[in-house]
């Protein structure tokens, strides 16, 4: 079984925390987690707001040269990437004429042999990994899972579409206590990040507010682009709800990496803009 | 009615021509409004998802099709799929609105609202073409010349550089050939089709 790892450009700049941290993990758990030879951009919602063909090209020529290489799967933990991964390979799997003319554009002969996981599902198969908690991550999070990973349901064929739990019970196993919370798996304003940063305050501002009014501590994501919105567009956030809201964002990785006893500094907590100050504490009060 | 050129391609209304491209047939769809409901921009779009549904199963009217393809809603949705998991008819509305983004581009029907989105979406694929990957500081630059939102994410560069997230050089793949060939295959596709 290889697994390969395709960490898309935000995991190699805006996001390198969460690759850094996600790294650290493996390295500690004794997984190799090599990179798909020569990847490209998977073209997220730029290629398929444009046309059609590239939006399908540009992922299949990723998943061929996984499948060259002889991976049985692809780990893809940004969200947005997995979707577009997901949906090709979905896409190709079901037409073969399709396939064949895309393969024909990236000038591959893509099967589809190799999987496409994400990052909860990658975590959740690694057996006890309850024994690896050294250190309680015991804080109240809420867990946010945003669109990509449980949406559309026909495609990503991965937890409910509506109040998943898999990040919930694998919070759980880092010894956090989950929240139940109503925005769980509503938009933060994704892509709009540079082009429409107000709307992105106003979803992303929604969102947080939500998770501070029922107590959380910290939020957890799986997806770069959601941390880039409800972590860095922090400043505008606050000025449109028109108060401070001190939460951090956690990627997943970090909180298991530092439920695992690695130093914050290699899970590139020093990276965020809003501080990580989370308060130590037991699990029972 | 039936002999506007630019709704009537090839002799088929909106609905079928997205039908032909989709597989998704608006037809279905019996206006319960529980995709609107859901959709986290209903209240900026002109039309509502459930409404662009509408003007769709109307497309018999040119009028209709227009104001659909001319609407900023296509290019507001932001493709969070929340529409889609609830429809009761499991009408894939985002890849609808893929499809009506494709026609409004090529019909030069662009709501001039959606300018600054298109210009970002366009700055990304450069980036993409020309070094197989997204180099950040180059799109957002592209895109200010684009958009002309100069002042606008200023004053985040620095930070940025400072916590090592932003790169002063792109990367880029080895195989950036094939990138360019893929990218002119598609190019050449387009211009032959209606
Ligand atoms: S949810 Fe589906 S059936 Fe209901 S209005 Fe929207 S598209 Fe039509
Ligand atoms: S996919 Fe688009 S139309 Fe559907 S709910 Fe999301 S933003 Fe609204």
């Amino acid at each position: 079984m290889k697994t390969g790892f395709y960490p898309g450009c935000s995991m190699k700049g805006s996001a390198r925390e969460y690759s850094e941290s996600l790294l650290a993990v493996a390295r500690e758990l004794g997984r190799e987690l090599p990179e798909v030879p020569d990847w490209n951009c998977c073209g997220a919602t730029a290629a398929h707001n444009i046309d059609t063909d590239l939006a399908l090209a540009l992922p299949a020529r990723i998943l061929a040269a996984a499948e060259k290489d002889g991976m049985n799967e692809v780990l893809v933990p940004c969200a947005a990437c997995y979707s577009r991964l997901s949906v090709t390979r979905h896409e190709l799997l079901d037409d073969e004429a399709l396939r064949n003319k895309i393969s024909g554009l990236v000038e591959a002969d893509y099967q589809g042999t190799a999987k496409v996981v994400n990052i909860i599902e990658w975590l959740a198969s690694i057996p006890d990994l309850e024994a690896w908690v050294k250190k309680p991550f015991a804080h109240r999070v809420a867990c946010y899972y945003g669109c990509l990973l449980v949406r559309p349901p026909g495609v990503v064929k991965f937890d409910r579409p509506e109040e998943p739990q898999s990040m919930d019970l694998l919070l759980k196993k880092m010894g956090a206590e989950p929240i139940d919370w109503a925005f769980k798996t509503e938009c933060c304003g994704a892509g709009f990040s540079v082009s429409r940063t107000d709307l992105v305050a106003k979803l992303s501002g929604l969102i947080l507010e939500d998770a501070v009014s029922r107590g959380a501590e910290a939020v957890i994501v799986a997806c770069p682009m959601c941390h880039l919105n409800l972590d860095m567009r922090r400043p505008q956030i606050e000025k449109q709800v028109g108060k401070k809201i001190n939460i951090p964002v956690i990627y997943i990785t970090q909180a298991l990496g530092l439920a695992m006893g690695i130093p914050a500094r290699k899970l590139g907590l020093q990276r965020h803009k809003v501080a990580v100050k989370l308060s130590p504490r037991t699990a029972e009060s | 009615m039936r002999s506007d050129t630019d709704i009537q391609q090839d002799g088929k209304v909106l609905s079928d021509r997205v039908l032909e491209k989709t597989g998704v047939a608006v037809a279905r769809c019996y206006q319960c409004g529980k995709c609107s409901a859901g959709c986290p921009l209903a209240s900026e779009m002109d039309f509502p998802p459930s409404q662009i549904m509408h003007l769709l199963q109307l497309g018999d009217f040119p009028e209709m099709a227009e104001k659909a393809l001319r609407s900023h809603t296509i290019w507001l949705c932001l493709t969070c799929e929340i529409c889609y998991a609830r429809c009761p008819m499991e009408i894939d509305i985002p890849k609808v609105m893929d499809a009506l983004r494709h026609e409004s581009l090529a019909q030069k029907k662009v709501n001039p609202k959606a300018r600054g989105i298109l210009a970002f979406h366009r700055a990304f694929l450069d980036s993409v073409r020309y070094t197989g990957r997204l180099f950040e500081m180059g799109q957002v630059i592209d895109y200010k010349l684009r958009s002309g939102h100069f002042l606008q994410d200023l004053l985040q560069a620095p930070w940025m550089f400072f916590v090592g997230k932003l790169h002063l050089l792109p990367e880029r793949i080895r195989d950036r050939r094939l990138l360019g060939r893929i990218f002119a295959r598609i190019a050449k596709t387009r211009e032959n089709r209606p």
